[in-house]
């Protein structure tokens, strides 16, 4: 121990640790911003970069056609593909952590299912959980569906003696139990409301409006400052339940509050665009391996992750073939799993320092 | 500054663990070594202490006010309990393992005396080359030394010690109870460690409480509590008190015949 690190280098490294977070998180705000402009340039007609800047600074500067297509088409597809994936990345890693569960995210505790089912009731029967509010109701529904599954999850956690590997297992019996529900809307379904079906549930962000994009801003303005102002008890949390509460951490209450967030955060997002896998797991193992678990990183680096990755899916989406949009759900899961195993095998647990 | 604790009862559920619990007077800077049996109660009594169970009776006071009833934070603040030592998988670092269990109480902001704070006590526990290490990555020794230096980090006025060195090697045995020791000497808190090692406890100790099934048998000085046979019956063995060349204290446990 003679050569033993004194309390002036302990300072330093870990002073030094901070700072690389900033720079991480400038570096991906960086990465975001370029892939929120290129997301809004490219299209059926291609725009330059610095035409797209001077519509956003003055809408009228190239005529009222491209006033219409950037504010009215591609601006609210790449806001929502930002907010989304922000909302859904928040979610998963504010879920990961109450839950101390790394495979908790929306769509593996059922909660995207849950909103399918609704969505699918809306679509064939016309149904609405809350009457009169006409063209949303297939949002609503959703939204009702996904809030309600949060709930019941928010009440198994409060049951005795469960643990989280037993509420991964509730999620998957949420999840057949809505798959089951979902089949059965379509089999009475006709062949219009299948397609209307199944379109919602691959996701897509075309159905995006401003209104939608104000309801999740504020949701989110709300909730990363809320989730912030309980960055040490989470992080605490992190070290294992009794360890937090013997620092006094009212774990009880804390899981609470951060699932109704969270719930508000998923369903939110999942009625905007539909089924969209795999954003809520990979935005915060990514920010997780860039930046370790301190809270106050962690989350804010989380949005910025998911936010990123799903602008570059909704970039990708147009890309492939030109003039055809691929669903967006579909793109997450195909190129994004692949990519997600080989972060997974690539890197080692050493690399956090 | 003392803590006072009259007639305590306290389990889970409907099973009752401590049944009237009477620990008087421990004045700040007494180092308690508390011993007995596994399932004896003494983790029960530290989370009753804590404030992770609720008492069923009796009271438990600190400088005369009762803190049964203090929220979870503010007791927080004043007593620091390390729960018995197991893995996590967080990503953190040992730096930042410390430094949020001083975080838990105060500000948010993370300010120039915290780093000091957490620094110093890392330095204090010759823990400063883990400092940049992940706690995840740790042997169970070194995550337990972490858990001493989360504990005492927060400078409490009662700082509970749940088997503070069961998974650790001689040397780090001693400096791990000789930093304690340091602790009480210096800022002279009340310490109460669980311990298995009799002799351990009685080097370093300047009391002992000895607990079996949720009762107080033995509460006194060490060279006491170690020569009465209530220590073989309790352990089921045969004891005997010696002094060691030096002078210290030994307990000689053999299984009875």
């Amino acid at each position: 121990m003679s050569a033993d690190v004194n309390a002036a280098g302990m300072r330093q490294t870990y002073s030094a640790q901070v700072f690389r977070r900033y720079v991480m998180i400038a570096i991906i705000t960086g990465l975001l911003i370029t892939s929120f402009l290129i997301d809004v340039s490219t299209g059926p007609g291609h725009y330059p970069l610095s035409t797209v800047v001077d519509v956003f600074m003055d809408p009228q500067s190239h005529g009222v056609r491209l006033k219409v297509i950037i504010w009215d088409y591609r601006l609210p597809v790449a806001v929502t593909a930002v907010l989304v994936g922000a909302l859904l990345a928040v979610a998963g890693a504010q879920m990961q952590t109450i839950l101390n569960n790394p495979l908790a995210e929306p769509f593996t505790l059922g909660v995207s299912a849950a909103a399918s089912f609704g969505a699918s009731l809306a679509i064939v029967l016309g149904f609405s959980v809350i009457p009169g509010i006409g063209g949303l109701l297939v949002s609503v529904n959703a939204f009702v569906f996904a809030l309600a599954t949060c709930g019941f999850i928010l009440f198994a956690t409060r049951l005795k003696g469960v643990g989280s590997e037993t509420m991964i297992l509730f999620g998957i019996a949420i999840f057949f139990t809505f798959s089951a529900l979902l089949a059965l809307m379509q089999y009475m379904a006709s062949e219009d409301q299948i397609s209307r079906i199944v379109f919602w549930m691959m996701g897509s962000l075309s159905r995006a409006s401003w209104e939608q994009i104000a309801l999740g801003s504020i949701l989110l303005g709300v909730a990363i400052p809320f989730s912030l102002l309980r960055t040490w008890p989470m992080t605490a949390l992190r070290m294992g339940e009794t360890t937090a509460e013997s620092m006094g951490v009212d774990v009880g209450r804390l899981r609470v509050e951060m699932l109704i967030c969270v719930s508000l955060l998923a369903a939110t997002a999942v009625s905007f665009v539909g089924t969209v896998g795999f954003v809520g797991l990979v935005g915060p193992h990514i920010a997780r391996l860039l930046v370790g678990e301190d809270q106050r990183f962690f989350i804010p680096l989380s949005a910025l992750v998911g936010a990123l990755v799903l602008s570059l899916t909704s970039l990708i989406s147009k890309s492939i073939t030109p003039g055809i949009i691929y669903p967006i759900g579909i793109i997450t899961s195909l190129i994004g799993v692949p990519v997600f195993v080989s972060i997974i095998l690539s890197t080692r647990r050493e690399k956090l320092s | 500054m003392t803590l006072h604790i009259e007639h305590l009862a306290a389990g889970y559920g409907r099973r009752k663990v401590l049944q009237d619990v009477n620990v008087p007077q421990i004045e700040s800077g007494a180092f308690v070594g508390l011993i007995g049996p596994n399932a004896s109660g003494k983790s029960t009594l530290f989370k009753t202490i804590a404030g992770l169970i609720a008492p069923m009776g009796g009271s438990i006071s600190l400088a005369g006010d009762d803190i049964t009833h203090l929220r979870r934070r503010d007791r927080a603040r004043r007593i620091a309990y390390m729960p018995q030592a197991f893995g996590c998988n967080a990503l953190l670092t040992v730096f930042e393992a410390v430094l949020l269990a001083l975080k838990q109480t105060g500000s948010w902001r993370v300010q120039s005396d915290n780093l000091d704070r957490v620094s110093d006590t890392l330095a204090a526990l010759e823990l400063g080359h883990l400092s940049k290490r992940g706690i995840a990555d740790l042997s169970g020794g070194q995550a337990q030394m972490v858990a001493v230096a989360q504990t005492l980090v927060r400078a409490p006025e009662v700082i509970l010690l749940d088997e503070p060195t069961s998974a650790l090697d001689l040397h780090h045995q001693l400096s791990i109870m000789t930093s304690v020791k340091n602790e009480v000497g210096r800022r002279k808190p009340v310490v109460i460690a669980a311990l298995h090692d009799l002799n351990l406890a009685a080097k370093f100790c300047d009391r002992l409480i000895l607990l079996r099934d949720g009762k107080i048998l033995a509460d006194g000085a060490p060279q006491d509590i170690l020569a009465r046979p209530e220590i073989g019956e309790t352990y089921n063995v045969v004891t005997d008190l010696e002094r060691t060349k030096r002078g210290a204290l030994y307990v000689d446990a053999r299984l009875s015949a």
